[in-house]
């Protein structure tokens, strides 16, 4: 074996050879000579850069047949297509680690991947053989509307500028112990740039950036974030468990649990607990009533549009749609093609829903109703 | 023998403090601001970063001193030296890989960093110029490591805090971390003169 601390003893072998060929300068050989053997430094250089370029060649290509790892090719392909945000969305370390769990392990679903959204779950389904089931897209939604303009302050904090130090130091400055601090967290941990501060000192989420990775809502130390189906943008945008009475003093758009919004509802999708409204999100059909009524403004809509209704030539005079509308819009005479007053339409899309031949068209639900009103025709079919 | 372990140990304290390679000598400064966001980051990339650093710096002196000096082709040591790295990394990247998956998915990523990196090849080039022996060579590379290690270390513990500090807007981000590193590294001059080699 070579005693590494005598391998300087082994110099005088070298000596000889260094008495053969000359011996360079200090410098590593950079100094001048009086002459230069052209011929033999070409040669040598030569011999010498390709001897080692066949050597690291060649043992490189050993190493990597000898050290080679069965990566199952799906696994690359699968990475491709997924978001690279490393998010944890999909419960996973990593997007790389999800990509090996998908491909080898045949319980998990190919649609874990949020931010990669439908097209990245069924070209992962594609690849690895699984059914792609639709999961719709989750959207990041702050459940506050206590900005600064409308709501009050306690103390003064002057320390660092994150919600999560805020925090700290008594709950924050804010009156109100629910409410959005302001100082930003979400802004700072989203991976996406989707959240930003508005101008009122309150989160705002960018719907087309955002994924839905709940990266934001974890960071919260208020838990105001909530990550929610897309679809259900009808939301109590407050989370003050406080009485009405103390709500009220806090903060002019909390939910102060009058209970119009639950006699409002008329698929009894909202409940008061706890001095809170809450929607239940499995019966919320997003007709947006409770908004109209809601007297502090705690319920928001988030749908950019409501367009209104009105009803097409398949109209049979039922007056189902008139006996439903919360706001009499529709308005004719039995057995004859019914109209929808304009003026008082809400674009709620009660009466979409409910029309036996889907007849009104024009509200924001109206191609989903359609849709399932066609899937279950032609499942009867079937 | 004892003259050599003092060598050996001056050689370290000279490579890793004195002259540090960030601070003084103001090289491998990308990786540097790169990798030390997060103090995570900044221990795997001194952990590969020093292995691999005494490894190239063993095998160049061997590849100098047995087969270019004897050629009369030490000109050409940059070169060969970059292909000895590049060479080397690749190599652990494909063993690491299949021996040890776990540190492979720890320290893999910095590995394909580390072969573009300038001061891995200022060593084996420093360590020819100086005519160091084999030994001297290993400790010029391990204190080269341990250098900056302590750069990136230092660094990383001052970045972590400098997120929650409310600095002026214009000096956000990269220029407050140019402006600690010159810091540092005025700190560090005060170690100038202590070992003379």
């Amino acid at each position: 074996m070579l005693d590494l601390f005598n391998i300087n003893d082994l110099a005088p072998l070298f000596d000889v050879l260094s008495h053969l060929i000359p011996q360079t300068g200090v410098g590593g050989g950079v100094e001048a000579r009086e002459s230069v053997d052209f011929a033999a430094v070409v040669k040598f250089t030569l011999i010498f850069l390709a001897g080692v370029g066949t050597v690291f060649g060649v043992g490189l290509a050993i190493a990597a047949k000898r050290f080679a790892v069965k990566i199952d090719p799906r696994v690359e392909q699968v990475k491709e297509h997924l978001a690279h945000a490393h998010c944890g969305a999909c419960g996973y370390a990593g997007c790389e680690q999800y990509a090996e769990a998908v491909v080898k392990n045949p319980e998990v679903p190919p649609n874990l991947c949020i931010p990669a959204g439908a097209r990245g779950a069924e070209a992962v389904a594609l690849i690895t053989g699984k059914k792609a089931d639709f999961k719709e897209r989750d959207l990041s939604r702050v459940f506050c509307q206590g900005g600064l303009s409308n709501s009050s302050k306690r103390s003064i904090y002057e320390g660092v500028k994150d919600c999560r130090a805020a925090v700290l130091a008594g709950g924050g400055d804010k009156s109100c112990a629910y409410g959005c601090l302001g100082y930003g967290t979400c802004v700072k941990v989203c991976p996406f740039d989707a959240i930003h501060m508005g101008d009122n000192g309150l989160p705002v989420v960018d719907e087309v950036k955002c994924t839905g990775c709940r990266k934001c809502e974890s960071a919260c130390p208020k838990k105001v974030i909530e990550v929610l189906p897309a679809s259900k943008a009808v939301i109590v945008a407050c989370h003050s468990r406080d009485k009405g009475v103390d709500t009220r003093k806090h903060c002019q758009v909390g939910c102060i649990a009058c209970g119009i919004c639950v006699k409002t509802c008329p698929y009894e999708a909202v409940s008061i607990e706890k001095n809170l409204s809450r929607i239940d999100i499995n019966r919320c059909r997003v007709c947006g009533l409770c908004t109209t009524k809601c007297p502090t403004k705690a319920i928001v809509d988030k749908l950019p549009a409501r367009p209104k209704a009105f009803v097409t030539e398949r109209c049979i005079g039922c007056q189902s749609c008139k006996k439903i509308c919360p706001v009499d819009a529709p308005f004719g005479e039995p057995k004859k093609r019914h109209e929808v007053d304009q003026n008082r339409c809400i674009g709620c899309g009660i009466c979409t829903a409910r029309c036996p031949v889907q007849a009104i068209d024009g509200t924001f639900n109206a191609q989903a109703v359609f849709a399932a009103a066609a899937a279950k025709k032609a499942k009867a079919a079937a | 023998m004892k003259m050599d372990f003092t060598k050996l140990f001056e050689l370290i304290i000279a490579a890793s403090i004195i002259n540090n390679f960030v601070f003084t000598r103001f090289l491998g400064l990308c990786i540097f601001f790169g990798v030390s966001k997060r103090m995570e980051t900044a221990v795997g990339m001194s952990i590969t970063f020093t292995s691999v650093m005494m490894v190239s710096a063993s095998v160049s002196w061997f590849v100098f001193n047995y087969l270019m000096i004897p050629l009369d082709i030490t000109f050409l040591k940059i070169i060969i030296f970059i292909g000895i790295v590049a060479a080397l990394v690749q190599a652990s990247d494909t063993i690491m890989r299949k021996v040890a998956p776990d540190l492979y998915y720890k320290l893999g990523i910095y590995l394909a960093l580390i072969s573009t990196n300038c001061i891995i090849l200022a060593v084996p080039l420093i360590n020819a110029g100086e005519h160091y022996s084999f030994l001297e060579s290993i400790a010029f590379g391990f204190g080269s490591g341990i250098g900056f290690a302590l750069a990136l270390i230092i660094m990383a513990s001052i970045r972590e805090k400098l997120e929650l500090a409310d600095v002026p807007a214009p000096f956000r981000g990269m220029p407050i971390a140019f402006v600690v590193t010159g810091l540092i590294a005025l700190a560090f001059t005060g170690f100038s003169g202590l070992i003379t080699i």
